[in-house]
């Protein structure tokens, strides 16, 4: 019996598969605390990590396997606009340099595991913290989901099909989680960056082997001259900038709303490892850089997707291109980059519930261990709700609602965000302006068709995120990102509603935090939350980190 | 507790950070193909440079704003 190349390639991803999802199940040993049965050991690793560690899972948080599989489709598609992706990851890193800082200070002093519990403090109001932490869940649901659809998307690439082989990877890399908190995705993001790096070199080799970017932008360039679509091309179109720069913004500055990516910063030991991390975490964008220009490399390749499904450009380019047992390795990074940001998705919505909502209207005397407890439950919920989610429907909606999550964690920044620096807000207008923004968000994204390139309507609502100003009467070929519009509506609302509630005197809620909490490092801080008491800054420093 | 939020002169350095914020912000000037690099456009490569540059200046930041300690 002779073995086929897909064969071998099946092989090779299933065994690296196997073998990093037992690496999890083994994380619960690693750099074992005295107990895992409290959220700040399960849910942010017992804000123990380290610069490396730290590094590593901020990587296999933010970027996922839809990155990886969904921006060169989308360079693939369209060209240039869809490199929005790395200026946006770029800014991101600055900008968490001066904000996640601060949010990982007042966190350290008070215990937050999540940024509604944040909210709460700030502004005194646990109605509005419940509010931001169900909208944290149900935009990252949806998210969830993409990366299973990123993961199905390998295997439809491999002619695995059915549902049972997806159901079988989400029990394990659940089961994971369950066991091992957000120590099991630290421990597989350090393994993915490993397959993840031998996959650069294998890019940058096979580039160079097969007449280099020139070949491929040549290529890619007589396409896009040929084909229908005006947006299309190497450079944007006339106008295409407004899009381009405005998505850029919004999704800058909704990463610093999401639940995730709050987690792996809290994880985090001292702020200089906070500060460190920004400075190195651009080192991701230039490999999101090298894979999203693959798009155009596969234009030239002539790489045609699985069943017009534009998710498989990417595996499919691998299949023709390498050797069976590199695309093996290659399937195998892009299959644990969508584990990871699913586990600690998982784990950031479990804690929102968990924090927010169930210690606060359910069980209010809830200890640690029993908070442990339920948000083990919760985070196996979230990644089986998004699991039938997407075998149930299309999985076309689980693309279009993370388009939407998008739109509607950008309306929590007033409260999560700009809160940080300052309390001048009405906890009531807050609440207003993020319902105000939401249905403003909701709304425009309603009213956007899809449209074939040849501007044909595909779908009459829900087609793209960006909204073409012509419809809202202008006279430009120009679209703003919805996200920004809605965030603005929401500001306004906010301030106007302030002031209003103000004037009427209606009590402001009590800031709990003082200004030197948002300074606290691990050696100053003087934590008043009685888990902070159990392993703060007394604890000794254990494992990879005796050394330092 | 003063001594928590001090060092302010230090961090008037943070302002640098406003540079690798910006720089990939001016999308009408660097929306061309020329000057190319290894046959990349330099919409492309200017960009991904732009990770380069955030990388240098937030350890230039980081580096001055600690040095006090």
């Amino acid at each position: 019996m002779t073995v086929t190349a897909r064969q071998v390639e099946i092989g090779v991803f299933a065994a690296l598969l196997g073998a990093m999802l037992l690496l999890g199940f083994s994380a619960a040993r690693w750099r074992r605390p005295h107990s895992l049965h409290s959220l700040e050991e399960w849910g942010v690793g017992g804000r123990a990590f380290g610069n490396w560690v730290t590094w590593f899972l901020l990587g296999g948080s933010m970027y996922t396997a839809y990155t990886y599989i969904a921006v060169p489709a989308l360079v693939y598609g369209v060209g240039a606009a869809g490199f929005f992706a790395v200026p946006f990851a770029i800014i991101t890193a600055p900008l968490a340099y001066l904000i996640s800082t601060r949010t990982w200070s007042v966190s350290h002093a008070h215990g937050f595991v999540t940024s509604a519990e944040f909210t709460r403090a700030r502004f005194g109001s646990r109605g509005l913290a419940a509010l931001v932490a169900v909208t944290g869940i149900v935009a990252t649901m949806p998210y969830i989901a993409v990366q299973l659809v990123a993961l199905q998307a390998i295997m439809k690439t491999l002619g695995i099909t059915g549902e049972w082989p997806l159901t079988v990877a989400v029990i394990v890399a659940s089961a994971c989680t369950f066991r091992s908190g957000l120590r099991a995705p630290a421990l597989l993001s350090i393994a993915k960056d490993v397959l993840l790096l031998w996959l650069v070199l294998a890019i940058v080799l096979l580039v160079a082997m097969s007449g280099g970017w020139s070949a491929a932008f040549r290529g890619a360039g007589e396409r896009f001259t040929n084909d229908v679509s005006p947006a299309s091309g190497l450079l944007l179109p006339e106008g295409g900038w407004v899009g381009y720069l405005t998505l850029v913004l919004g999704s800058a500055l909704a990463i610093f709303a999401y639940p995730h990516a709050l987690t792996g910063i809290l994880a985090a030991r001292d702020r200089a490892t906070v500060q460190r991390n920004a400075a190195a975490l651009p080192v991701y964008c230039l490999a999101l850089g090298l894979v999203a220009m693959l798009g155009f490399f596969a234009i030239g390749q002539g790489v045609r997707p699985v069943g017009g499904d534009l998710n498989t450009v990417v595996p499919q380019l691998f299949h023709e291109v390498f050797p069976a047992w590199c695309a093996g390795i290659a399937y195998a990074a892009v299959g644990v980059a969508a584990l990871i940001p699913a586990a600690v998705m998982s784990i950031a919505a479990a804690n929102l519930f968990t924090r927010s909502i169930y210690r606060e209207y359910l069980r209010p005397g809830a200890s640690p261990r029993e908070e442990a407890r339920v948000s083990r439950w919760v985070s196996l919920l979230a990644k089986f709700g998004a699991l039938i989610f997407i075998l149930l429907l299309d999985p076309q909606f689980s693309i279009e609602f993370q388009l939407i999550g998008g739109v509607i964690v950008l309306q929590t920044v007033p409260a999560v965000v700009l809160g940080l620096w300052t309390n001048w807000f009405h906890r009531w207008a807050l609440a207003a302006g993020l319902l105000g923004g939401l249905g403003t968000g909701l709304l425009l994204l309603y009213l956007i068709p899809q449209r074939a390139p040849d501007g044909r309507i595909l779908k009459a609502h829900f087609g793209g995120s960006n909204l073409p100003l012509s419809q809202l009467g202008f006279d430009t070929r120009s679209a703003v990102y919805t996200g920004l519009i809605a965030l603005a509506v929401n500001l306004i609302i906010v301030v106007a509603a302030t002031l209003l509630l103000r004037a009427l005197r209606v009590p402001a809620g009590i800031d709990a935090t003082r200004p030197a909490d948002y300074f606290a490092d691990a050696t100053t801080a003087a934590p008043r939350h009685s888990d902070a008491l159990l392993d703060g800054p007394t604890r000794p420093r254990v494992g990879a980190h005796a050394a330092r | 507790m003063p001594e928590l939020g001090a060092r302010p002169a230090r961090r008037g350095w943070r302002w640098l950070l406003l540079i690798p914020i910006l720089a990939p912000l001016p999308v009408g000037l660097y929306n061309r193909l020329e000057p190319q690099l290894w046959g990349i456009p330099f919409f492309y490569w200017y960009q991904v440079g732009c990770a380069v540059l955030a990388m240098a200046v937030t350890t230039f930041v980081h580096r001055m704003t600690r040095a006090g300690r």
